[in-house]
């Protein structure tokens, strides 16, 4: 970035997946924009993630958000390279005996009475679309507008439109801190007009304050079997599993990738950033994948990673002003949806900042809210 | 015991060599493909040790068995060209 | 838990890998009365060099070392693919089912393979490595009457073409690529290693001299749906010769993948080892090719010297040391005389694929990456061999660091990772 002599309008620091949308939907909005990464495009949890764009209706803030993103990456499917391996093969929320099954129908109002597309299936349509199942499940709801993407790819392609769009990406730039009006990089003030932190699970580093702390989860891929898999396929627990901060979970959530290949997942745990893997904890993951899909037995992993999903005390991100510190915007802590919401995210963001309308109530995820709750309780 | 094993390659019963791996054993059937490439190009043993994952058939309805780690066995089901 | 437990194997010293290095070890151990155990995922203890289907058809030497390894009362667990380690436990995949090896110490003696540099064509089928040829030859491939050109680098070239010949396939030309001075300063130096020089002498026997050709290398093989010309050049000349079978390899590299998954320390590519085979995890030594390539004999005095560590007698491996050092001076001149040319950098074209298992080609790849970015770019090195073909070649070409090792180390089903846990837990009572 040879002689730019006038500062940008905005920094953003991070090219994860949020890092990247953001940065594209401010170029968009005619701002110049700067991103800065410690290492390169899509390296962090982003690198780590599933890539299921979903639906999640853990709360009404999450459902908004979630629906909204999802919409948008729907809007943009046409125009992804195949590099972004979009697939939009929906979500199979299972449930294994009637009282699930109920759970399901409840699920299925309220994904329909807020304008998300679902469907149940009793236990024999689900074993038709998904043979290699256990049966007898009860059934599943299918809610056939979720979707699968690479990450690492989609954050590329996003940053690469960004960059299109005006933006300048600097790799290997380590943010030491952000201050008003400027980030320092190896000792050196870069004065910028705003600062956004989208720097993931390390966003506290940055910014003290932000209660974001590594959430830690294991995936394993196999090698290509395909047609074994056809729908990301979750089990309704899933949710608790996401939802309850406890010490250590896991839950059946196994997805298909474009390759053929099958991606198990998931885990929880809270261990700081010893990206080690837990046997025990694969162990589990992988026994309760095996037992909802009892063919998956004899499939071969090729590999096991972990990787750390930025979360928050209330489960929902940090998107907005942050008022402890002046031009300080925030843009962290999705846990783990922060595939499915990088966009509406940085939608929000930027209607946010340019002072348009946002589409939905930005409220929930103000960063503020957090030291309101901080003061409540201190 | 006898030196040589009946196996079916692609539904092809073939004669070969009983102590031979099944990667000889399919080189020595005529076999060049052994697998498809992820474009569609033809595959072989390259490494012959178990390395490469070029050599790979499915065995008996296993898939991605590495034919050059494995020995023929009497009555053995290989399909190529996966 | 697993609902159903996975067999366990408790010993004194397990050993991954039965090559040379790894019998010498279980064999030097179990005769001084251990209880051992050997893992290798072949199904015939012998490693590379010892490959065979009939015991009959191996040297005197290697016959009398497995009829050693049968007598000493080690378990010898073939078809046992290491797939996970942690401490001085492994988790291995024997025969579909899982595997848990508890043990005091763990000799890793898990042998080297070949540096595949891509050229245009080297994925036709019919391409092999040199030592893929031998290892396939050995395993029953047929080579009577076809023709085969051999080529790259190093002393296995003569071996395997003598070989080739052997069996009646017309070994057309020998290509190596080590310019001629240099293959014939190590050739005078072999004086100094007599049993190196019967083998060279050996090999040559089979080969005639006129086509055997140093300071020549492939730079590309054509053909339809198997490979039916190979070009050469010497550099300033290029010619092409029709052949049914390329055997072509660079010369070896140590397999480190189990080492590094261990925490050991790694120096220029290779696990480092104190005078006694010590890497730098405790419980855990490490012998044969790993630490360098120095052949067969080098395999099998360092498997011994590692026993003897292993068994916390290091005073008996003291007789050892200077034959083992001996061979680290050979394996240095070795990789000294056989380095890839610089030339060999530039035969991949963009439509080259680099990455074979996902048909990655050179043109995606950017030389400013690294590892981790290509793979997360591109895909190249995400495939079922996780990067063994590949990430040497793009080491070779852009200088870059492999990608950290994670579980597993060789593919596992999840049936058998199910119980990776067993890892860290405690053996249940033996009764
Ligand atoms: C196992 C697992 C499965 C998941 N599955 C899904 C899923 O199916 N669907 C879904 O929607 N989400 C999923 N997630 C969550 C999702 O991956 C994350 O929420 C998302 O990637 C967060 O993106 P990010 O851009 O905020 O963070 P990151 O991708 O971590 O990006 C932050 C960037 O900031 C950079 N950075 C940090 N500090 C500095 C500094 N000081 N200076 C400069 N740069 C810095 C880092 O290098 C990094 O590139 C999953 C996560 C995990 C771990
Ligand atoms: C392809 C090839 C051909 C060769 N041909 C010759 C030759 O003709 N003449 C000559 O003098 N030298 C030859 N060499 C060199 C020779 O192999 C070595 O000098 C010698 O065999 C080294 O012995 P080792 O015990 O260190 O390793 P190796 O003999 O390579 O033995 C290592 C063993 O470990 C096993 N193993 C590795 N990882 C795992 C795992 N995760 N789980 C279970 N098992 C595992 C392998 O299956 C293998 O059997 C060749 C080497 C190679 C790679
Ligand atoms: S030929 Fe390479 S793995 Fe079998």
């Amino acid at each position: 970035m040879s002689g730019v002599a006038v500062p940008p309008d905005a920094v953003v620091v991070g090219a994860g997946i949020v890092g990247a949308a953001c940065a594209l939907e401010l170029a968009r909005a005619g701002l110049r924009v700067l991103v800065l990464d410690a290492g390169d495009v899509g390296g962090g949890t982003t690198a780590a993630g599933m890539g299921h764009l979903v639906v999640m209706d853990d709360s009404e803030e999450q459902f908004a958000l979630t629906a909204y993103s999802v919409r948008l990456w729907r809007e943009l499917a046409p125009s992804l390279p195949p590099e972004c391996e979009f697939d939009p093969c929906g979500t199979l929320w299972i449930a294994a005996d009637a009282a699930q099954l109920e759970a399901v129908r409840r699920k299925h109002e309220a994904y329909t009475a807020r304008g998300v597309a679902a469907e149940v299936l009793d236990g024999a349509a689900l074993a038709a679309c998904e043979p290699a199942l256990r049966a007898p499940l009860a059934g599943a709801l299918l809610v056939p507008g979720d979707a699968v993407l690479y990450p690492p790819g989609a954050a590329r392609h996003l940053l690469a439109e960004a960059c299109r769009a005006g933006a300048v990406f600097r790799g290997g730039s380590r943010v030491d801190a952000i201050r008003p009006g400027a980030v320092v990089v190896g000792g050196r003030a870069l004065p910028a007009g705003i600062v956004v932190n989208a720097a993931g699970a390390a966003a506290p580093e940055l910014t003290p304050g932000l209660p974001i702390v590594p959430r830690k989860g294991h995936l394993a891929i196999t090698d290509r079997y395909p047609g074994l898999c056809r729908h990301q396929i979750v089990e309704l627990g899933y949710l608790q599993s996401a939802h309850e901060m406890t010490a250590e979970s896991v839950a059946f959530n196994v997805q298909p990738r474009r390759t053929g290949q099958v991606l198990i997942g998931s885990s929880r745990e809270l261990v700081g950033w010893d990206p080690a893997t837990n046997r025990a904890v694969l162990g589990r993951m992988l026994e309760r994948a095996v037992h909802f899909m009892p063919a998956l037995a004899a499939a071969s992993v090729i590999r096991v990673w972990t990787g750390f999903r930025p979360a928050t005390p209330d489960k929902l991100p940090l998107i907005g002003p942050w008022e402890e510190m002046e031009g300080v915007w925030v843009a962290a802590g999705h846990e783990g949806l922060g595939i499915t919401t990088s966009l509406g995210t940085a939608r929000l963001l930027a209607d946010l900042i340019t002072g348009r309308t946002p589409a939905i109530d930005p409220a929930p995820y103000a960063p503020m809210r957090v030291l309101s709750a901080a003061r409540r309780h201190g | 015991m006898s030196d040589v094993v009946e196996i079916h390659v692609n539904g092809r019963a073939v004669r070969v060599p009983a102590s031979a791996s099944l990667a000889a054993a399919l080189l020595a059937a005529g076999e060049s493909a052994f697998r498809r490439s992820v474009t569609g190009a033809p595959r072989a043993p390259l490494c012959g040790m178990g390395i490469c994952y070029e050599c790979r058939v499915t065995v008996n309805g296993v898939a991605h068995v590495r034919a050059c780690l494995e020995t023929v066995a009497p009555g053995m089901d290989v399909v190529t060209g996966g | 838990m697993a609902e159903t437990a996975p067999r366990r194997v408790t010993a004194d010293v397990a050993i991954v890998g039965a090559g040379p290095a790894g019998i010498a070890a279980a064999v030097r151990a179990a005769e001084s009365g251990a209880r051992v155990v050997v893992l290798d995922e072949a199904p015939r203890p012998g490693g590379q060099i010892w490959r065979h289907t009939t015991r009959g058809t191996l040297p005197r030497g290697a016959r009398r070392w497995l009829e050693r390894l049968d007598a000493s009362g080690a378990q010898v667990l073939s078809g046992a693919s290491v797939v996970d380690a942690d401490g001085p436990r492994l988790l291995a995949q024997w025969r579909g089912e899982p595997l848990v090896v508890s043990a005091e110490r763990i000799i890793l003696a898990t042998g080297a393979r070949e540096l595949f540099l891509p050229f245009p064509g080297w994925t036709l089928p019919g391409v092999v490595g040199v030592g893929g040829a031998q290892a396939l030859l050995k395993a029953g491939m047929p080579v009577a009457g076809r023709r085969v050109v051999v080529a790259g680098s190093g002393p296995l070239l003569l071996a395997v073409a003598a070989a080739l010949a052997g069996a009646g396939a017309h070994v057309a030309v020998v290509a190596e690529q080590a310019p001629a001075a240099a293959v014939r300063r190590f050739a005078a130096g072999l004086w100094r290693r007599p049993a190196k020089l019967w083998q060279a002498a050996r090999y040559r026997a089979g080969v005639p001299r006129a086509r055997h050709r140093p300071g020549v290398w492939v730079t590309r093989a054509d053909g339809d749906t198997t490979v039916r010309e190979v070009t050469l050049t010497d550099g300033r000349r290029t010619w092409t010769v029709p052949c049914d079978l390329l055997a072509v390899g660079y010369g070896l590299v140590p397999a480190t993948e189990l080492p590094r998954l261990l925490g050991c320390r790694i120096e220029r590519g290779r696990v480092h080892v104190d005078e006694y085979q010590r890497t730098s995890e405790p419980a855990i030594l490490c012998a044969g090719e790993p630490t360098g390539i120095a052949g067969a004999h080098a395999a099998l005095v360092q498997g011994q010297i590692a026993a003897c560590a292993a068994l916390d007698r290091p005073a008996e491996a003291t007789s050892l040391l200077a034959a083992r050092d001996a061979w680290r001076r050979f394996a240095a001149r070795l990789e000294a005389t056989f380095a890839p040319r610089d030339e060999l950098r530039t035969l991949a074209d963009a439509d080259t694929v680099v990455c074979r298992c996902e048909d990655v080609t050179l043109g995606r790849i950017d030389a400013s990456w690294g590892s981790r970015a290509a793979k997360r770019y591109t895909r190249a090195g995400m495939g079922p061999c996780q990067g063994r073909i590949c990430g040497a070649a793009l080491q070779y070409l852009f200088d870059w660091t492999p990608d950290r090792v994670r579980v597993p180390v060789a593919p596992a089903t999840v049936g058998t990772l199910v119980h990776a846990a067993a890892l860290n837990t405690e053996p249940q009572d033996p009764s």
